[in-house]
């Protein structure tokens, strides 16, 4: 695969577009992101990006992390692989780079005017209202975002052991107080006994 | 708990805070930034947090960022933002592309590839259970719980099913939504 200077700016300009309608987290966004880059363009395949938000889950840090990784992952292969070394590293870096910039720039820069201009406008009815109105489809884009990740739907018994291992993870964060790392130890231990 | 509030000393001080937060993050940074800012490093009174943390959730963006760069503003300016930012993202950050590129490598390995499945499989139930745990906050909605919910699965399937983009979704469930929450805050009778 490889990116042309016009695609490296339609990738720019659709997390630049992402960005400030992440409210509630930049993961609900992922849908779009996935439905940009894995079913119209091609760039990523399922695994890849699925992979992405699991390493960026995984691993410590904020989880809008995971569109450094989508970044990456587009520079490496922009650059030849990773078989190509340096080079290629380099290129995913700095793709890394622009994509977190992309997705934080413009919404950095309105947290920091109204910080800056002490706006404590979250008392405004129009801004409860919009807060009111928009509860519902944050929980469904984050419900989307969760769906996405599910391994093929099929009834496939292949799939079967992971839509269980969902499920009870599920409960898990629903209903209990348990640590994260618990469960993300206990489905690496499962998929390492090669039960999932 | 008192009602004394520390400063950062500096920069450098800010960079290493986030850093060491950033670092204890799993899973997402929210758990642990209120642990480290009030109650450690005492930045922050309990009040001067939630006061902070409601506008870093009402602005777009990830609320650990949008506070991140509103704590690193208003201690040293546009200098002590990218600081804070800077230490937020830049440890967590090389050490997950190190992390894919490690993985790249190691794919073909059926043992890592069958882990990271299992993991996906817990990462994307913890999404779902997350917002799962997130239902509790429409109750006390202005537009009502059965509407609440019908204007909920509107949106999953326009967006996991039908896969339209955030944008249009949010200008044709978003929007009128709002609308609608409005019209009941301002006329709370308005129904028949």
């Amino acid at each position: 695969m490889s990116l042309n200077a016009t695609d490296w700016l339609h990738m720019v300009l659709h997390f630049l577009s992402l960005s400030l309608i992440t409210f509630g987290g930049v993961v609900a966004a992922a849908p779009d992101m996935h439905r940009y880059l894995v079913d119209q363009q091609h760039w990523l395949s399922d695994p890849e990006f699925n992979s992405s938000i699991t390493l960026a889950q995984i691993a410590p840090g904020p989880n809008v992390l995971f569109v450094a990784i989508l970044g990456w992952t587009l520079g490496v292969q922009a650059g030849g692989g990773m078989d190509a070394g340096p080079v290629a590293w380099a290129w995913g870096v700095l793709a890394a780079f622009l994509c977190l910039l992309g997705i934080l720039g413009p919404s950095g820069c309105l947290t920091l005017v109204v910080s800056r201009w002490g706006l404590r406008y979250q008392e405004r009815i129009g801004v409860r209202a919009f807060k009111a109105g928009m509860a519902p489809l944050l929980i469904a884009l984050m419900f989307s975002t969760g769906w996405l990740l599910l391994p093929p739907i099929q009834a496939d018994a292949q799939h079967a052991p992971g839509l269980v291992l969902t499920a009870v993870s599920v409960l898990l964060m629903w209903k209990t107080r348990i640590h994260v790392l618990w469960l993300l130890a206990a489905g690496a231990v499962l998929g390492l006994l090669g039960w999932v | 708990m008192t009602d004394e509030v520390n400063r950062p000393r500096s920069c450098w001080d800010l960079f290493l805070t986030f850093t060491w937060m950033a670092l204890q993050g799993f899973g997402g940074v929210q758990a642990v930034v209120q642990r480290i800012l009030v109650d450690q490093k005492k930045w922050l009174t309990p009040k001067g947090f939630l006061e902070d943390w409601s506008v870093a959730q009402t602005l777009p963006g990830p609320h650990v960022v949008n506070l991140t760069l509103m704590l690193g503003d208003r201690y040293f300016g546009g200098r002590g933002a990218l600081c804070a930012i800077t230490g937020l993202m830049l440890a967590p950050c090389t050490l997950v592309l190190c992390f894919a590129a490690l993985y790249q490598g190691l794919y073909e390995l059926p043992a890592v590839r069958s882990m990271l499945h299992a993991m996906g499989c817990v990462v994307s139930g913890m999404i779902m259970g997350n917002a799962l745990r997130l239902l509790q906050g429409l109750k006390g909605n202005p537009m009502g719980l059965p509407l609440c919910y019908a204007i909920l699965a509107i949106g999953f399937v326009v967006v996991a099913v039908w896969r339209i983009p955030l944008a249009l979704a949010w200008l044709m469930v978003g929007v009128p939504s709002s609308v609608w929450a409005w019209r009941c805050m301002v006329r709370p009778k308005v129904l028949p």
